[in-house]
């Protein structure tokens, strides 16, 4: 079937195989390989991305279905050259180590500020329950999106704008 | 890599068409709505449909609103926002409890309650909340409507009275006032399936502040054998009952008797029977709790 899927802002009209998933058409036709693949269940969330501002586990949705919907994956999350206060909160707090669950914590982290700019640490937690760490290190993760929270109300302020090099901004009890 | 076998795919754009669709494969096709208990079936080959038709575009079905002396639920409301609605928060609480509990929240972005009816898994959580509330399923067919107590929708694991050419359209919940009601869950991880589970709601008489009497009470149990989620002993003993911590363990007793659950890698029977018994307990506990105005 002939589909076309807006992806990060681009349309893309492609012709795949009924039985394609998602995660398949962004990686393998599309080069888009920032969202990874990993269990195939719908357990890890590793290949989460956003279908119409929803984050979805790609592997669990087929190509066809995304057909004229719009989706986002961690190539659409940077500003041109500038990273998303996520992104930047991940290098600043170390949020990643293997860097393998990263993309699909990052786009769940991202919707999560959309909706609740000011998320508590169980907040947090909860909205990235369906998302394994394979290094275990969410102690860090959450403390990324935090700090990117903190970024946002700090620039939304118009106050000094944090250096993405400073050190971790400590995580409220 | 996990992908289905081949099959054709069809967009329906109205309920019209997905009938439409429906009578034109016949027995080989499967609607897919959320596609999250489908699409895994179908990578493991353990369903393998001819056609899939996929209603997502039905947006027509997406809505929670109270309609005369009901609650209305579209078949197509996803988990999250059955979750989230202060709407069914406010009248039954239970589902709030069970949805808070259902997979996560990235699944529960996409997830359907409708699908999560017509999938008819024997450890899915909506099918005895809705059971204990007393829920009234409309189904629509080529012929028209028609409707089906919840606790009759249910045919036996992975099956019900849906037929090949029907849509669930919507389910329906009676309010009624006085009540309250919750849903306890043990699962093995967080966003497990339950190894057990139960549903109370439960309608009391009474002064404000005594511990009242059983009006009515309405008990469902997931995983563990009941015969359509329904723990209808267990509500025959505590109706017009005083509402006490002993009897709501006898009834919880009595529902753990008359369930029948299988002995599997979550656990064997003895454990599940008492877990039945112990869940019910503990939602009758706090459905009456929160039809005293007690807790939220």
């Amino acid at each position: 079937m002939r589909i076309t899927v807006n992806v990060n802002g681009q349309d893309y009209e492609q012709e795949v195989s009924n039985r394609t998933l998602l995660v398949h058409f962004l990686r393998d036709d599309l080069g888009l390989t920032g969202t990874h693949w990993g269990c195939d269940t719908s357990n890890c969330g590793v290949c989460t991305v956003w279908l119409d501002e929803v984050p979805v586990k790609s592997c669990t949705v087929l190509a066809v279905m995304a057909d004229g919907h719009r989706v986002r994956t961690v190539e659409g999350l940077a500003n041109g050259a500038e990273l998303d206060p996520v992104q930047q909160g991940f290098v600043a707090c170390h949020g990643l180590q293997c860097g393998f669950c990263t993309p699909g914590m990052m786009m769940t982290a991202r919707a999560l500020l959309n909706e609740n700019p000011d998320p508590s640490e169980a907040e947090i937690r909860e909205a990235i329950s369906g998302q394994l760490c394979r290094c275990t290190g969410y102690e860090n993760i959450v403390r990324s999106v935090r700090w990117a929270a903190q970024f946002e109300a700090a620039a939304a302020q118009g106050s000094a704008r944090a250096d993405a090099n400073a050190d971790p901004v400590e995580v409220a009890q | 890599m996990q992908v289905p076998a081949h099959f054709e795919y069809e967009r329906a754009s109205s309920v019209e068409h997905a009938l439409d669709l429906m009578g034109r494969w016949g027995d080989g096709a499967r609607l897919v709505a959320g596609g999250h208990s489908l699409l895994p079936m179908m990578k493991l080959r353990l369903a393998r449909p001819e056609a899939l038709i996929d209603i997502n575009d039905l947006t027509e079905l997406d809505y929670i609103m109270v309609d005369g002396e009901e609650l209305a639920i579209g078949a197509m409301t996803r988990h999250r926002d059955l979750l989230r609605s202060a709407l069914v928060a406010e009248h039954y609480p239970i589902f709030r409890d069970a949805e808070r509990v259902i997979a996560d929240p990235i699944v529960r972005n996409r997830g359907t309650v409708g699908g999560s009816l017509c999938q008819a898994d024997p450890s899915e959580d909506l099918s005895a909340a809705f059971a204990a509330v007393d829920a009234t399923a409309v189904i629509r067919g080529s012929g028209g409507t028609r409707t089906v107590a919840v606790r009759e929708f249910h045919t036996g694991p992975y099956e019900t009275v849906v037929g090949p050419a029907e849509l669930l359209m919507e389910i329906r919940v009676p309010l009624r006032p006085g009540g309250g009601s919750a849903y306890e869950k043990v699962e093995r991880r967080v966003g497990d399936w339950a190894v057990a589970a139960a549903g109370a709601a439960l309608w009391l008489d009474g002064d404000p502040g005594s511990t009242g009497t059983v009006r009515d009470v309405g008990i469902g149990l997931t995983a563990v054998g009941a015969a359509h989620f329904h723990a209808a002993e267990a509500e025959d003993f505590l109706r017009g009952k005083a509402a006490t911590e002993e009897n709501f363990a006898e009834a919880g007793r009595i529902a753990g008797a008359h369930c029948e659950p299988s002995a599997d890698q979550r656990g064997p029977v003895d454990y599940k029977r008492h877990l039945a018994g112990e869940l019910t307990a503990r939602a009758l506990r706090r459905a009456a709790a929160r039809a005293r105005g007690s807790e939220a």
